[in-house]
């Protein structure tokens, strides 16, 4: 990069067209702010939803009109598109399509979505109280998830430490501020919300701090130049090892992995449940997808993943031990949800330490089967109620496979393919994580993974027995009967979780390569 | 490659039926048994096709498919059986439209679940003996537990705690089993796939092994060797891996029972004989004298166990057990007449157990006691119960003339070639094995007639038809074991396990092969 030292401002050139889906999605975000403030409230809704839809669905033709291009560093060296980019950000449109359908239902709670009339009334006030009567909604989450879904795709495409920041800080306010608008239950909701802005603030310092660290080592923020100070060090690297450390906080954050998941089962607990499965699967794409960019192409000199390949396998491991573990301790679905998100992540890592463009196929893989299997897991409880909102603990569910024997029958496709079981999508994804992680000399992780596995696969059927095996309750929670948009997702998530486990080839190969693709 | 699949179309066969089952009208729920009989007697008919058309005496592998299927792994639908893999399907093929016979008012209030349940299971072990990608045979290894999960704990006897402490422990057992062999498939596979042009194709690999083009140090075979063992083991099961049987097998109903220790165990012995051996000649070497240990110990431990049990359906498991460690014992004792005999066990012990299970499921039936002090005096009000059930023990303690003794003595005398000591004690569970089924004969059909019991109808028409082709077959493989040992006896001297026995200790076998191949 040459310095600017003219006296006379040039603009410089920025390739609109390669980054086009960002920018469709953050218009989409800011045409339903101007929607927000002109529409009237009667309508508001049904014109948030189509163009919050429409703008994802353009967002992704973008994505797939980019596909035949080549590696490309583009707006001055701060965003790559190339395949390893595209790949997720395709994934991040489609999962985030199908979680705007669960988060825009309303038919399961008497015409009501999942979100408080207004963020604003205190909860159990008299102003809660009008704003429900009046029917009050609030349809500002839709521009705040596309902000979010605009943040998510520049995250894994960012080039520079700053630019990755910056999508970071994008994709996750609004996130904070949605996770505290639950409808019901909303103190919990609050909580959740605080806890996460906090934490997740907390992280994002670190972040920038071993940003500044790295910059101070290399003397830029941009990937590649960090890349050759790497492979050609002229400076100690005390600076490098501490930034190294920093950013690693503020991305293990992101991906929920141990010891940074404390805020996990909490958030996904308390925040509306149509976001927490938008989020848990949306968020841990674009996070890992950070993270790969970040270790492969900034640190991917040998001397760099000599010193954070064993920390991060380490990590894996405490990761995989502490979701398993803590998992079966759960009474609670969405906390147990939590915790197996916890484990995912530490499978995932294996997948990231590993290095080889093999082990980023297989987390390319992973990402989307996975992201799909927990939207629809967590749609399946929504559906789940009782007179407070969702009936999320565990005893309640029992006997659901008799009284409703679709809903149990999805959750069950789930949750088995958590657990690993052959024919489904995730299987796939972690015999291509293991074997990439074995060619990579790793074995002793894919042992610890495999007992965890084994763990999980615990608590998972524990939730199957209580649906299947077990007596109906007599005051048992009420099934609702979802609009089409739900029942679609429900559909497309269950479909891809088993058509993926039988006909991987086509994504696998979409996956293999686009991981081959990367811009460093 | 032959032109028609027909192993494809046997193992997809039974789907017909589920397809039929799905499409049945709601005030037709029952019409769900006929369905699935009549399909899975048209699997029985396609299965022996398939007999008929294997050409004893002809190539290892017949009837072989082969379609690409995760290219990206190299893993293949590869399909085809030898002599063992085609005598375990007939006796798979032989025991589930007898299952369903049997299970005719199992199933309680959703009976379309339980018998399509069934066939998806048949759909599997069928597979499961014909899968010769190794990928494939993981796969539906591990995916069998799921309708066996759902057939224990959804079904079987009332009391839905034990039912589903049964399941969870059967399925968790099971799982970790197998967890533990998918690293070691994958392993194997990163290994073949260096040097192996299609490192999941059984046949390739095993002659990759026996050649020496495939060669693993020795510390990565026997961590290989353990990952299949112990999931073989626990399918098997093997002491001291075999607490789920008893539990899964006493809360599943009886027709489950059947194909849980009749046929889904088999998947374990089967897998030690041709994975563990063949891959892994070696390690199986190295660890023979362990396995020898153990399986000795099952044979009597399981047999002391189930003179001391007071339930029925229990005590027949822990048989299993006794008579699993006998087939382990006829697997590992390296010689071909141990092998023959321990493959023809897998199906004797199926006809023979699973005839005792059906039987002692309609003695349940109709005193609704699994307690055999609850009995007593039987043979006075049902004699042809009493009759066939005593035929069906006989079995079960290998008396000469019924099918079982024939396997019972093969793999005694074939242990005994090699390891005298270990058959030695093996012979011990004999004598348990009389006093087992004896006493309980004793104790539940002679004597005096209790109240309880003596309202007892004799077999219906219908349960007659579930057993009596079990019998008969006991009765004929007795005196004509050759229908069987025509197709195992090839098999088993074709396979590279006991050629490679010929060859000096591991260590200088592995470089010895490079020279002489």
């Amino acid at each position: 990069m040459s310095a600017l030292a003219a006296t006379t401002f040039t603009v410089p050139p920025v390739e609109f067209g390669k980054l086009s889906p960002m920018l469709i999605a953050f218009g989409a975000a800011t045409l339903g702010i101007l929607v927000e403030a002109l529409a009237p409230r009667a309508h508001r809704y049904r014109i948030q939803v189509g163009l919050a839809l429409v703008g994802i669905a353009a967002a992704f033709g973008a994505v797939l009109a980019l596909a035949k291009t080549g590696v490309e560093v583009v707006a001055q060296g701060s965003v790559a598109i190339d395949g390893t980019t595209l790949f997720l950000q395709g994934t991040i449109l489609v999962i985030a399509f199908v979680g705007f359908l669960v988060i825009a239902e309303r038919k399961t709670d008497q015409n009501q979505d999942a979100f408080a009339a207004q963020g604003a009334s205190v909860p159990g006030s008299q102003a809660e109280r009008d704003t429900t009567r009046k029917g009050w909604q609030t349809t500002e989450i839709y521009p705040l998830l596309m902000f979010s879904v605009g943040g998510m795709l520049l995250f894994p495409a960012a080039n520079d430490l700053l630019t990755m920041f910056v999508a970071l800080e994008v994709l996750s306010l609004p996130l904070y501020l949605v996770c505290g608008l639950a409808r019901h239950r909303r103190l919990l909701s609050q909580e959740a919300a605080l806890k996460y802005f906090l934490l997740g603030a907390f992280s994002s310092a670190f972040f920038l701090y071993g940003a500044a660290m790295l910059y101070g080592y290399a003397g830029s923020v941009n990937l590649a130049v960090i890349a050759q100070h790497v492979a050609h060090p002229d400076a100690g690297s005390t600076l490098l090892y501490a930034g190294l450390a920093m950013l690693g906080v503020g991305l293990l954050f992101k991906v929920g992995a141990a010891p940074f998941h404390m805020w996990t089962p909490d958030v996904y607990q308390g925040a509306p449940t149509p976001v927490t499965g938008f989020m848990a699967a949306a968020t841990k794409i674009a996070a890992f997808g950070a993270l790969v960019r970040v270790l492969d192409v900034g640190l991917g000199g040998s001397s760099a993943v000599a010193v954070w390949r064993p920390v991060l396998q380490a990590v894996a491991v405490i990761t995989m031990l502490v979701g398993g573990i803590l998992a079966l301790t759960q009474r609670d679905i969405k906390r147990m949800l939590a915790y197996s998100a916890i484990l995912n992540a530490g499978y995932l890592l294996i997948g990231v330490t590993s290095t080889t463009a093999q082990a980023r196929a297989a987390v390319l893989f992973y990402l989307p089967v996975y992201g799909v299997a927990i939207i629809g897991a967590f749609a399946v409880v929504t559906l789940v109620r009782d007179a407070g909102g969702e009936a999320t603990d565990l005893s309640r569910w029992a006997g659901l496979g008799k009284r409703a024997p679709i809903p149990a029958a999805l959750l069950a496709v789930f949750l088995l393919a958590f657990a690993g079981i052959p024919f489904t999508s995730i299987f796939i994804g972690k015999f291509a994580i293991f074997q990439a992680a074995l060619n990579a000399g790793a074995p002793a992780l894919v042992i610890v993974a495999v007992l965890a596995s084994a763990l999980a696969a615990f608590f998972y059927l524990r939730v199957v027995v209580v649906m299947f095996f077990s007596d109906p309750l007599p005051d048992g929670p009420t099934i609702a009967h979802p609009s089409i948009a739900v029942k679609t997702a429900l559909a497309v998530a269950a479909f891809a979780t088993v058509a993926l486990g039988i006909a991987p080839s086509l994504l696998l190969h979409l996956a293999n390569n686009s991981a081959g693709i990367l811009a460093k | 490659m032959s032109g028609f699949p027909y192993l494809t179309v046997t193992i997809a066969s039974p789907l017909l039926g589920v397809a039929g089952i799905a499409l049945l009208p709601r005030g037709a729920q029952k019409r769900a048994r006929e369905i699935a009989v009549a399909t899975s007697l048209i699997t029985l008919v396609l299965a022996i096709v398939d007999a008929v058309k294997f050409n004893v005496g002809g190539a290892q592998y017949q009837l072989t498919e082969s379609h690409t299927w995760i290219s990206q792994f190299h893993i293949d639908y590869s399909v085809g059986v030898d002599g063992i893999a085609l005598v375990l399907i007939l006796m798979t093929a032989v025991l589930v439209p007898v299952v369903l016979l049997a299970s005719w008012n199992d199933g309680k209030n959703t009976p379309r679940a339980f018998f399509a349940l069934m066939l998806v299971l048949e759909v599997m072990m069928i597979g499961v003996f014909a899968a010769t990608d190794v990928f494939l045979f993981y796969v539906l290894f591990e995916a069998l537990l799921i309708p066996s999960y759902f057939l224990i704990g959804s079904y079987g006897k009332s009391g839905e705690k034990h039912r589903s402490y049964a399941a969870v422990k059967f399925l968790l057992y099971n799982l970790l089993g197998g967890l533990l062999m998918l690293a070691a498939v994958i392993g194997l596979y990163v290994v073949a796939n260096r040097t192996v042009a299609d490192p999941f194709d059984f046949p390739t690999l095993a002659h990759a092994v026996a050649t020496g083009q495939l060669h693993f140090s020795t510390g990565v075979e026997r961590w290989l060797f353990l990952g299949f063992f112990i999931a073989f083991a626990v399918k098997a099961p093997l002491w001291p891996f075999h607490t789920w049987l008893p539990d899964a097998a006493a809360e599943a109903t009886p027709g489950t029972a059947v194909l849980l220790v009749g046929v889904l165990d088999k998947i374990g012995t089967f897998g030690m004989l041709r994975f563990c051996l063949e891959l892994f000649p070696s390690a199986s070497h190295y660890f023979t004298p362990v396995i020898l240990v153990l399986a000795v110990i099952s044979t009597i431990y399981g047999a002391l166990l189930a003179i001391g049990q007071r339930d029925m359906k229990r005590l027949i498991a822990y048989t299993s057990i006794s008579h699993f460690g006998l087939i382990t014992l006829g697997v590992f004792a390296w010689t071909a007449r141990g092998q023959v005999g321990a493959t023809l066990y897998m199906v004797n012990h199926g006809l023979s157990t699973g005839a005792l299970f059906l039987l002692a499921g309609f003695l349940i039936s109709r005193r609704g006691s699994t307690e055999i002090d609850a009995y007593g005096g039987v043979q006075k009000v049902a004699p042809v119960l009493a009759g066939t059930f005593l035929l069906a023990g006989l079995s079960s303690l290998a008396l000469p003339g019924l099918s079982s003794f024939v396997s019972e003595f093969l793999v005694l005398v074939g242990t005994f070639e090699k390891y005298p000591v270990a058959a030695i004690f093996a012979v011990t569970s004999i004598v348990l094995a009389a006093v087992y089924i004896l006493w309980l004969y004793q104790r539940t059909m002679t004597g005096p007639v209790t109240a309880a019991v003596s309202g007892f109808k004799d077999l219906t028409r219908r349960e007659l038809a579930a057993v009596v082709p079990l019998l008969a077959l006991i009765l004929v493989l007795g005196f004509a074991p050759g229908i069987l040992t025509k197709y195992i006896n090839p098999a088993v001297t074709q396979s590279t396990s006991l050629q490679v026995t010929t060859t000096p200790p591991p260590s200088i076998a592995a470089q010895a092969q490079g020279s002489d191949q």
